[in-house]
């Protein structure tokens, strides 16, 4: 099939930006889309052209690094899906394509379609772990985890960290990000006990950064590719009233 | 040169105790007067690091992606092995250690993996202490599920996701002293050379991805924690971003790069659908535990799986061998499908491809079993073919996976090069000829949490801290030289794409030493290569300039390396004249078609020297001495 795309070219972070029309001709519905953007790059190569810069690595949907905003929604049309495992069987003969970066104030344009995310790798730093030392731990069976602790706190876990959630948000907020974390470890035994100090060193990272406030828009779990759970935020905010009681107490 | 791997005499079990009776401590207040540069952020990579900075070292830390998070062990799916028992169905760390010996067909190191096998019992409870959400039972217990080459249960997992959870308790670690100040954070940012001073590793010279700068970085020591080289074969199941750079330029500057040919093809992944094609993706194998491998009885057979009755199916790993059935392990499995798709008998438009058949298992568990088990897998296999895999069989066939080989290490992780560390599947030292489902996590993780904070404390200190800088003439001439190789891959301005030349090299590698290697074959491939590599200086494009973000620049600098290494892998290939394992010739294997070993030939493990491009490398062998298994031809039958 033939398709027009309307890409969007940034040179650098301080250069302006435009969205540029390129055609992809003879797309098989086998490829992905980013086999199809391959394709399109490989024919500006050959003439003479700078390619469109955008992130990619693992291609089967778990290393979190592609990032592209198609048609308007982070990740394009199909459910619970990244990019690269988005397929062109999705699209039709003739379709035009808008494909643009994450756009939010914390994840600054680097070229093209890749931006800064170390914004979410600083809100994990600030926390988002179990300050466990290597070695000198108990047997991995002496803390037990209930079965639905564990399901519940995988749920959250499986986060891939690609920043959907933040560039779908009308307020450009990471608390999709930032709640998943904190129930994941809230869940298990083992991250209780940082539970209170965690969730507010977290939350005041993550303002920090520039992102913004949870509006419950709940546009974060419908572009989310692994269709991580609003319920989450929920915990977020009890986990925060929980830290904020127990702090005047 | 014979090489000596170091390994301490002594009863097995008492090896590693006794290494660290030997090894030299520093105190607390020294270890913050040295500095360690770590490159790689993956399982190895940034287990090492986190544990380094917790003890007090100054630990530079180094990722080509943009966040350490990233790092291709986040693919891996199915699991982890460790010796715990927890199942009582017969396991130990001598039965760990004698199946991981076994799988490798003889070709690893005793004392090494019998370490590996110790360690793997301190991982899971290291992970489990970091809140790795691993699958648990009713009663809150740790579960446990098959992979091939064991006939125990000792494979601990998180869903399908068992890498990537365990990759985000060594980043949450890393993160952790990123906050601290003892690692600092270098992300998108390349390493492009080796720094040696007087004979020992002492820095690197990177690229920074985004501003094109290239710098030098001085440090103590070197930990090299950069993965496996499986895309010189072009389509592999590795990331888009996985190269053998780091590595191999080691490898230019002295450190001996031991069985390149030793890779691993995994039987189940999603089949190849065209030209276009990019990358290979993995179905687990995990799901051989319920999943039936087939094809048609019948050349001629055209008719759609569900469609063939039973008697005409050949279930030809559960024909084959009965013992291990569908966890046969890999290196067997994959020839097993090439076999049946030589004889015709492949399936799906290309004839590349046999069954994965889950139908049984449905019938028995239900649906919702299956669901819970593998259900991100399934989901993953009808996003990329369209096709539901509850309601028919899965369609797979081998790819390049894996890679044994690597720079060489001896027991304490030390490169023939003082001061240089090679950590995970970029060393070479624990798989032999072929790896077990399941222990490339672990291994990466014992190499970071519980051996490198050991035994580079003792190279440390019989070196002394702080002596180096990045003003020295080396790293001017380190620097000088990264930058002159881009300034010629910009240059050349020919007429063909990088991914062009990655495609035929690709191609030459896949037809000429992959599943099936033989000496004809592998001579074609050393005049191919070279000529592919001339081509590719004289007609290479590469757009755009060095001096901002330019990815057709660092995949051309990957591809510039491909092109030297791919030549290495096939002069081993061809060197080690006997099957074993992975590394499977032709001309040397059973009636039945099984692997032939020439224990009296090539018992030892091939490092190879760099001397010059267009010279051949210089052959070290380390002889490998096996006392406590008896070495057998490897059946699974």
């Amino acid at each position: 099939m033939n398709l027009t795309l309307f890409v969007w070219r940034q040179k650098g972070p301080r250069e302006p930006g435009r969205l540029e029309q390129y055609s992809a001709e003879n797309i098989s519905t086998e490829m992905s889309f980013l086999e199809m953007l391959d394709v399109v790059n490989e024919g500006l190569i050959r003439s003479g052209r700078e390619p469109i810069a955008f992130d990619h690595d693992c291609r089967e949907g778990i290393c979190g690094t592609c990032s592209q905003v198609i048609n308007g929604v982070p990740h394009g049309p199909q459910e619970k899906t990244t990019v690269c495992q988005l397929h062109m069987r999705n699209f039709k003969d003739g379709d035009s394509i808008y494909i643009e970066p994450w756009r939010a104030k914390a994840f600054p344009v680097i070229k093209d379609l890749v931006v800064d995310r170390s914004a979410l790798d600083r809100v994990i730093q600030s926390g988002g772990y179990i300050s466990v030392h290597t070695g000198g731990v108990p047997d991995a069976n002496a803390v037990l985890v209930p079965k639905e602790d564990a399901e519940a706190a995988m749920d959250a876990a499986e986060c891939i960290g690609c920043g959907a959630c933040v560039a779908a948000c009308p307020n450009g907020s990471a608390m999709l990000f930032t709640a998943a974390k904190v129930s994941h470890l809230t869940l298990m035994p083992q991250g209780k006990v940082e539970a209170a100090r965690r969730v507010c060193v977290m939350t005041e990272a993550m303002l920090k950064e520039g992102f913004g406030n949870c509006g419950n828009h709940y546009e974060c779990q419908a572009v989310c590719p692994k269709g991580i759970s609003v319920q989450f935020i929920a915990k977020l905010n009890r986990e925060f009233i929980k830290a904020a009681l127990k702090a005047e107490a | 040169m014979i090489l000596d791997g170091k390994c301490p005499a002594g009863a097995l079990s008492d090896k590693w105790d006794d290494r660290l009776r030997e090894l030299k401590l520093i105190s607390p207040a020294n270890k913050r007067r040295y500095k360690i540069i770590v490159v790689g952020t993956g399982l190895a990579g940034a287990s090492a690091a986190a544990t380094l900075g917790e003890l007090g070292y100054n630990v530079e830390a180094f990722c080509c992606r943009d966040s350490p998070r990233r790092g291709h062990s986040i693919a891996a799916q199915g699991g982890i092995n460790a010796a715990k028992n927890y199942p009582n169905d017969g396991d130990s760390i001598f039965r760990l250690f004698h199946d991981t010996i076994k799988g490798g067909d003889f070709r690893a190191r005793e004392a090494n993996v019998y370490r590996l096998a110790m360690l793997s019992n301190n991982i899971i409870d290291q992970c489990v202490a970091q809140g790795v959400p691993f699958a648990r039972d009713y009663a809150g217990y740790l579960e446990n599920r098959s992979f091939g080459g064991a006939q125990v249960s000792r494979t601990f997992f998180a869903r399908g996701q068992t890498g990537q959870q365990l990759l985000l308790g060594a980043y949450g670690a890393l993160s952790r002293q990123i906050r601290a100040g003892s690692v600092r954070l270098h992300p998108r940012t390349e390493m492009l050379d080796l720094v040696i001073v007087d004979g020992e590793a002492k820095g690197i010279t990177v690229r920074d991805m985004v501003t094109g700068k290239i710098e030098g970085h001085a440090a103590d020591a070197v930990c090299l924690c950069t993965g496996g080289y499986a895309n010189v074969f072009y389509l592999s199941t590795n990331a888009m971003g996985s190269n053998v750079t780091a590595a191999y330029r080691a490898y230019k500057k002295g450190a001996f790069f031991a069985n390149p040919c030793f890779t691993q093809i995994h039987p189940t992944c999603i089949p190849v659908s065209g030209e276009h094609q990019s990358k290979l993706t993995l179905m687990s194998e995990s799901l051989r535990n319920d999943g039936r491998v087939w094809a048609p009885a019948n050349k001629t057979d055209r008719r759609g799986p569900n469609d063939v009755p039973e008697p005409e199916r050949d279930y030809f790993l559960e024909r084959k061998y009965p013992g291990f059935g569908n966890l046969a392990p890999r290196d067997i499995a994959s020839r097993a499908a090439k076999e049946v798709c030589d004889e015709g008998r492949g399936v799906g438009g290309s004839g590349y491809g046999v069954y994965l058949d889950f139908t049984e298992a449905v019938r028995r568990l239900g649906e919702e079993k299956i669901r819970e088990r593998y259900g991100n897998l399934f989901d993953m296999y009808e996003k990329i073919t369209g096709e539901n895999a509850y309601k028919q069989p899965m369609r797979i066939y081998p790819a390049p996976h894996y890679t044994m080989g690597g720079l060489w290490v001896d027991y304490n992780l030390q490169s023939n090069v003082p001061g240089l560390f090679v950590l995970g599947e970029a060393n070479f030292s624990d798989h032999g000829a072929n790896r077990l489902g399941a222990s490339a996590l672990m291994q990466g993780l014992a190499d970071g949490y519980f051996i490198i904070p050991y035994t580079i404390a003792d190279y440390l200190a019989r070196t002394g801290p702080g002596k180096m800088d990045a003003g020295r003439p080396e790293f001017n001439k380190s620097r000088d030289d990264a930058g002159a190789l881009i300034r010629r891959l910009l240059s050349i301005n020919g007429k063909k794409t990088v991914n062009e030349f990655h495609r035929e090299l690709g191609s030459i590698m896949w037809e000429n030493a992959g599943m099936a290697r033989s000496s004809e074959g592998l001579e074609r491939a050393l005049t191919l290569i070279p000529a592919l590599r001339e081509e590719f200086y004289k007609n290479v494009k590469v757009p755009g300039s060095g001096e901002d973000m330019n990815q057709e620049l660092e995949k051309a600098g990957r591809v510039a390396d491909f092109l030297e290494f791919g030549e290495l892998l096939v002069r081993d290939a061809l060197h080690r004249n006997e099957s074993c394992g992975g590394h499977f010739r032709v001309e040397h294997q059973m009636p039945d078609g099984e692997a032939r070993r020439d224990d009296d030939n090539f018992c030892y493990v091939a490092a190879w020297g760099f001397r010059g491009i267009d010279r051949e490398p210089e052959l070290h062998k380390e002889p490998l001495v096996f006392e406590n298994v008896q070495m057998t031809v490897r059946s699974y039958k």
